[in-house]
């Protein structure tokens, strides 16, 4: 089965396996009942979340580093143009070759190519938020290339046939129990089987993936990874992992393959500094990264004698050209938001209908793939508005700011009239005083013969909670018979 | 000292007893209490839906009914964050879609000047005991926008601790929203009832008799869930609690246990 398998096996992280999706409430209303997956999450998140709160204490600097690197995105995004091309001349220069994908078909394009060309067939891959973006596994698999992923929960997540519903923690919605059973019962389709007697300690979970994985790294001629920064000023690669899985990929094979998107650009290595105390300390809760792994172009004798970069854009420029929405491309991936949002920790990733779930998929994924369908276009409502993605950013993404600016996009567009109209009407009415007293008063009137259960739209209320009981009359009432001798 | 009151759509149409309470709050203080009639609703629900130019005739109409008042209070955070927060933003988006500066100016000009009723009471009168009287447990959950957009602190706890007879309780997970979120309530039921839920649980599970609040609008969620499982817990705005005095007793209490036996759990309800 091995043969097929890797084209059946990662079917589920296509991009555009996403279309179709239900709308988010939809998908939501069956997870939120999900307990397995609710006490998976909740346990998770909230280590994580206590951890991070921790390790962001410890820095006195750290509204500072927070400003900084808001400053230092803000600044390369406004001049995106040059620092891209100084980032492709270093490249060039250090024997690198830089390709720009103006989409996801034309990245998977050069991708599929470029490994044809090398002759290989396989090849490992480096946890990567940009190539789960654009589809690529799914592009190699039709050109008959199989795709290992290589990082553990990643790899849980193919040999799940899965999607991944976190951005850091792909398997966040996995216990242990059923990670030993998808080693056990698939491990043996890709690669070298689980050990005989699996049990589901972490240890020895770890020491399976270990042993799957050394054979693959051992005979792969071709990689491919994403990036976490780039820096423009000397044409270096950055990735940034705890595993030390990524850095056999980026070191072992002969010819890397590196896609990444163009925001992900730094100008210098002083900003990449800031970044580098930031993004462990919001993602995994970590002092420092464990993990760092830095290349420039190719070096003789030392790690890939091959080194292509493909730059992606995928509807980065169009977020770029929104004054609002742009603030979206400073996020680093740390996921700290997900980990804080209390619809995430509920709903679960895979409700987002995207590689990027969480509060930054809900603002991110309707300004990369639009607001058409029914799933992106419920995304900016995929939140309750509490502020806590912010709170914890360390870039400063105001998130509500860009929910509610794409929620008057989404308002804009098809299949809202009834709500306009209704909003139209209480716009009318609370421009009117009297004509809302009026209102207030008839309802006062009526409030015993208010339904328990609301017809229609309005049992999205009732069908959990009851109504209010309405008072005998309104504020305003009280106050003209009350204080009759201070206003009209 | 004058203040306008802002006492909100809500607490207008629904919960005109916190509004009341307000001001008899504020006149126990000796601040003078207007209440401008021409206001209505800031319109939140309206923006926060996607609706910004249909919000544009609120914001007008708010600077207008509050004109001339150096203070502006409202008990209630969100409200007072929608006007403090939003006002600036959509007066000056009116202002770069090239339509003038009329509106950022009516913003402008009102943000600073309101306040919630709690930082109000703690950073313009500058106290924390009020004189208030509530001789029951009480637990406290900070609303989001009063906690994250106003950050208004401790301040609300430091009100309840000096309030006599009042017995505070600790929140676990205090500051996780409780799944209101406005329309939010209705385009994502599942996940704002889930979160509900895991609120009420955690509020139930501090023993108090009373989950105090300074948003009714967070409060009418909690409330309708609790409600929903007949469950021995009363939603109130912390106005109501601090307005109640030794003379002047809540009177709340009586009132709602006198009507719960007419509203048991009905067939069908969440169990």
């Amino acid at each position: 089965m091995s043969g097929t398998s890797g084209t059946s096996g990662t079917s589920g992280t296509s991009g555009g396996a996403f279309l179709g999706m239900p709308s988010f409430p939809e998908a939501a209303a069956v997870s939120t009942q999900d307990r397995q997956l609710r006490a998976n999450l909740s346990h998770a998140t909230r280590t994580i979340r206590e951890k991070r709160a921790r390790a962001v204490a410890e820095l006195a600097d750290w509204a500072e580093l927070r400003a900084a690197g808001k400053a230092i995105k803000d600044h390369t995004l406004r001049h995106l143009d040059h620092y891209l091309l100084q980032l492709e001349a270093a490249v060039t220069t250090a024997g690198g070759t830089v390709h720009w994908a103006a989409d996801a078909a034309e990245a998977n394009r050069i991708v599929a190519d470029l490994v044809l060309a090398t002759g290989e067939r396989e090849v490992v891959k480096v946890k990567s938020m940009a190539t789960q973006e654009i589809g690529l596994n799914e592009a190699l698999a039709a050109e008959g290339i199989t795709a290992y992923e290589t990082d553990l929960a990643e790899l849980i997540v193919q040999l799940g046939d899965d999607r991944p519903s976190h951005i850091l923690v792909p398997a966040i919605h996995r216990n242990r129990r059923e990670i030993r059973e998808i080693f056990a019962e698939r491990m043996a389709d890709w690669g070298r089987p689980a050990p005989e007697g699996l049990t589901d300690s972490p240890a020895q979970l770890a020491e399976a993936a270990r042993l799957h994985l050394r054979e693959k790294f051992l005979r792969a001629k071709v990689a491919v990874s994403g990036a976490n920064f780039m820096v423009a000023e000397t044409g270096t690669l950055v990735v940034v992992e705890s595993e030390g899985n990524g850095r056999m990929c980026l070191t072992l094979p002969q010819t890397l393959i590196s896609v990444v998107g163009i925001e992900k650009v730094v100008p210098s290595w002083r900003d990449l500094e800031v970044f580098l105390q930031t993004l462990p300390r919001s993602s995994t809760a970590e002092r420092m990264n464990p993990y760092t792994s830095l290349w420039t172009g190719t070096s003789d004798g030392d790690g890939p004698s091959a080194f292509h970069l493909v730059l992606l854009d995928n509807g980065r420029t169009t977020a770029l050209a929104d004054q609002v929405g742009r603030q979206a491309l400073r996020c680093i991936r740390c996921s700290a938001c997900l980990n804080v949002c209390p619809v995430y920790e509920r709903a679960g990733g895979h409700a987002y209908g995207s590689v990027y779930p969480g509060p930054i998929g809900a603002i991110l994924t309707p300004q990369l793939r639009g607001t058409a369908s029914e799933i992106d276009a419920s995304l900016p409502y995929a939140s309750s508005l509490c502020g806590a993605c912010y709170e914890v950013c360390p870039v400063a993404i105001d998130i509500p700011e860009v929910l509610v600016h794409l929620r008057e996009r989404v308002a804009g567009q098809g299949g809202h009239r009834l709500e306009r109209a209704a909003v139209k009407a209480a716009g009318f009415v609370l421009d009117h005083p009297g004509v809302l007293a009026a209102g207030e008063r008839a309802a006062a009137k009526a409030r015993r013969l208010l339904p328990r259960r609301l017809p229609g739209p309005g049992g999205a209320w009732t069908d959990s909670r009851d109504l209010p009981d309405l008072p005998t009359e309104p504020f305003r009432d009280w106050w003209q018979k009350n204080r009759p001798q201070q206003d009209s | 000292m004058r203040a306008a009151l802002f006492a909100t759509c809500v607490n207008d149409a629904v919960y005109p007893s916190t509004a009341i309470a307000t001001v008899r709050l504020l006149e126990r203080l000796g601040v003078e209490v207007d209440f401008p009639p021409g206001q209505t609703c800031c319109g939140q629900p309206q923006f926060n839906t996607g609706y910004r130019r249909e919000t544009e005739p609120m914001v007008r109409r708010m600077a207008r009914a509050f004109e001339g008042y150096e203070y502006v209070v409202a008990p209630s955070g969100s409200c007072a964050a929608m006007v403090r927060d939003n006002y600036p933003r959509i007066g000056a988006m009116a202002q770069a879609e090239r339509r003038g500066g009329e509106l950022a100016e009516a913003a402008g000009s009102l943000a600073p000047r309101m306040y919630e009723l709690t930082e109000f009471l703690t950073d313009v009168l500058g106290v924390e005991d009020v004189g208030a009287y509530f001789p029951h447990s009480v637990t406290y959950h900070p609303s989001c926008h009063g906690l994250r957009l106003l950050g208004l602190g401790d301040r609300p706890l430091r009100l309840l601790r000096a309030v006599q007879g009042l017995e505070l309780t600790e929140l676990p997970g205090a500051e996780e929203c409780c799944g209101f979120g406005g329309t939010f309530a209705v385009k994502n039921p599942a996940v704002s009832t889930a979160m509900g839920d895991d609120k009420v649980r955690s509020a139930l599970g501090t023993g108090a008799r009373v989950l105090c609040g300074g948003d009714n609008s967070c409060l009418m969620h909690l409330g309708g869930l609790l409600h929903r499982q007949s469950a021995p817990l009363r939603p109130l705005h912390i106005a109501e609690i601090l307005a109640a005095t030794r003379d002047e007793p809540w009177q709340g209490e009586a009132r709602s246990e006198a009507t719960r036996p007419d509203r048991p759990a009905r067939p069908g309800s969440a169990a």
